[in-house]
């Protein structure tokens, strides 16, 4: 079952960080789901996985907030 | 003492006077002596001997300046040499006042700065190496680099601003319709379109780059990078805000590009004595400056601009540049 983080309400970067821990816990390849605020979570913490080497499979704004999807990456 | 032991003791190499950067403070035989900090960055290493000169010569501080210099606060002019050969002159160099092409300055860039989209200190230090204290004959010359449009050095406060710039392009294929570019662009340059896909407007656009950080799937790229410049700006008694001569000015012309401007600005200052290149380009008109350059940098050079504009005091004549 696809893990669901929820980071609404949680200031950069923390919520970053929370979200890097949260993928160090899986395995590569499994797909983890983060809620995240529009602003600017959601501004920097997408590219900012995406450039610690996971996959970013789909983002989409639900309810004025963002659900993002993430396929964990290789560890770098 | 004898006269003889006296002149000894006041002697001064008065080589070390002539590039400037040493200013005659209130008191009876005091200096500031203004350091070469290009782009305000400074090692350790350095910042430690500064120290240790500031803490043997000086009074007890040292003084951070608005254009990013370390300067030395109550400096006995008996002491010059003294300083100067203790700060290592290979190592820190004196800056320079007076109608000279100053030291520039330079904002973070893109070394460590997320948002910076040019290496502006690498910029800052070829200029300062390859210009600094070139003899303007007439005024200072003030050159300043930005690493973005969030402009932190106030580039256009300058005789020569540099900002950083890109311009983004869109590949559609690695497009999630995530909105996010569109959200993030703060001059409405990007709105979602019918089919989900961002629509460009390319005349809105500031050259940010905000569009590209933000691209989860990097289908914004950057296709082209360089510096936005702005031309004749200068503070004081009667400031004046330079404005747009160029868009995309490759970094490896930065110098070339300066050196043009002093050219132009000492050939039409000629007899005018003490003027900056501002009021100059209001006196002669902006086509003048951009044909000159326009004939060096066909391809960054902008079709027409304005002359500096003139920023309101409200206080005494106001307004009036020459």
């Amino acid at each position: 079952m696809m893990q669901t983080v929820d980071l609404r309400g949680v200031s950069c970067p923390t919520n970053f960080v929370k979200a890097k821990l949260a993928l160090e816990m899986i395995d590569t390849g499994e797909v983890v789901e983060f809620l995240l605020d529009d602003g600017e979570p959601v501004k920097n913490v997408p590219r900012s996985l995406k450039n610690e080497g996971h996959k970013l499979i789909g983002l989409s704004e639900v309810d004025g907030h963002y659900v993002l999807t993430i396929e964990k990456g290789e560890e770098l | 003492m004898n006269v003889a032991d006296e002149k000894k003791t006041t002697a001064i190499d008065l080589g070390n006077l002539k590039a400037g950067g040493f200013i005659k403070e209130r008191g009876k035989d005091l200096f500031t002596v203004r350091l070469r900090v290009p782009g305000g960055r400074m090692a350790v290493e350095r910042l430690k001997r500064i120290a240790a000169v500031a803490d043997k010569y000086g009074k007890g501080f040292v003084h951070l300046s608005v254009r990013q210099s370390v300067e030395l606060i109550n400096i006995n002019f008996k002491d010059f040499d003294a300083v100067v050969a203790e700060l290592g002159e290979s190592e820190q160099k004196v800056a320079s006042c007076g109608a000279r092409v100053r030291v520039p300055t330079a904002c973070g860039g893109c070394e460590y700065n997320p948002n910076g989209l040019v290496d502006t200190q690498l910029s800052a230090l070829t200029v300062d190496r390859e210009l600094f204290g070139t003899p303007t004959h007439h005024h200072k010359f003030k050159v300043g680099f930005a690493g973005c449009p969030f402009d932190c050095p106030k580039s256009a406060t300058n005789d020569v601003g540099f900002q950083g710039a890109i311009w983004p392009e869109l590949h559609q294929d690695s497009c999630i319709s995530c909105g996010l570019c569109a959200k993030s662009c703060t001059e409405g340059a990007i709105a979602m379109g019918d089919e989900r896909k961002p629509l460009f407007t390319p005349e809105k656009c500031l050259y940010c780059g905000d569009c590209v950080k933000v691209c989860p799937t990097e289908a914004w790229q950057t296709v082209k990078k360089g510096y936005t410049v702005r031309i004749g700006g200068k503070w004081g008694r009667r400031p004046l805000v330079g404005t747009l001569f160029a868009t995309f000015l490759p970094e490896e012309q930065v110098t070339e590009f300066i050196a043009a401007v002093l050219a132009w600005y000492g050939e039409k200052a000629d007899g005018l004595g003490r003027i900056r290149l501002g009021d100059i380009i209001i006196r002669e008109g902006a086509e003048s400056l951009l044909a000159h350059l326009r004939e060096r940098f066909p391809d960054s050079v902008v079709e027409a601009t304005i002359p500096p504009q003139v920023i309101a005091t409200q206080i005494g004549n106001g307004a009036q540049a020459l």
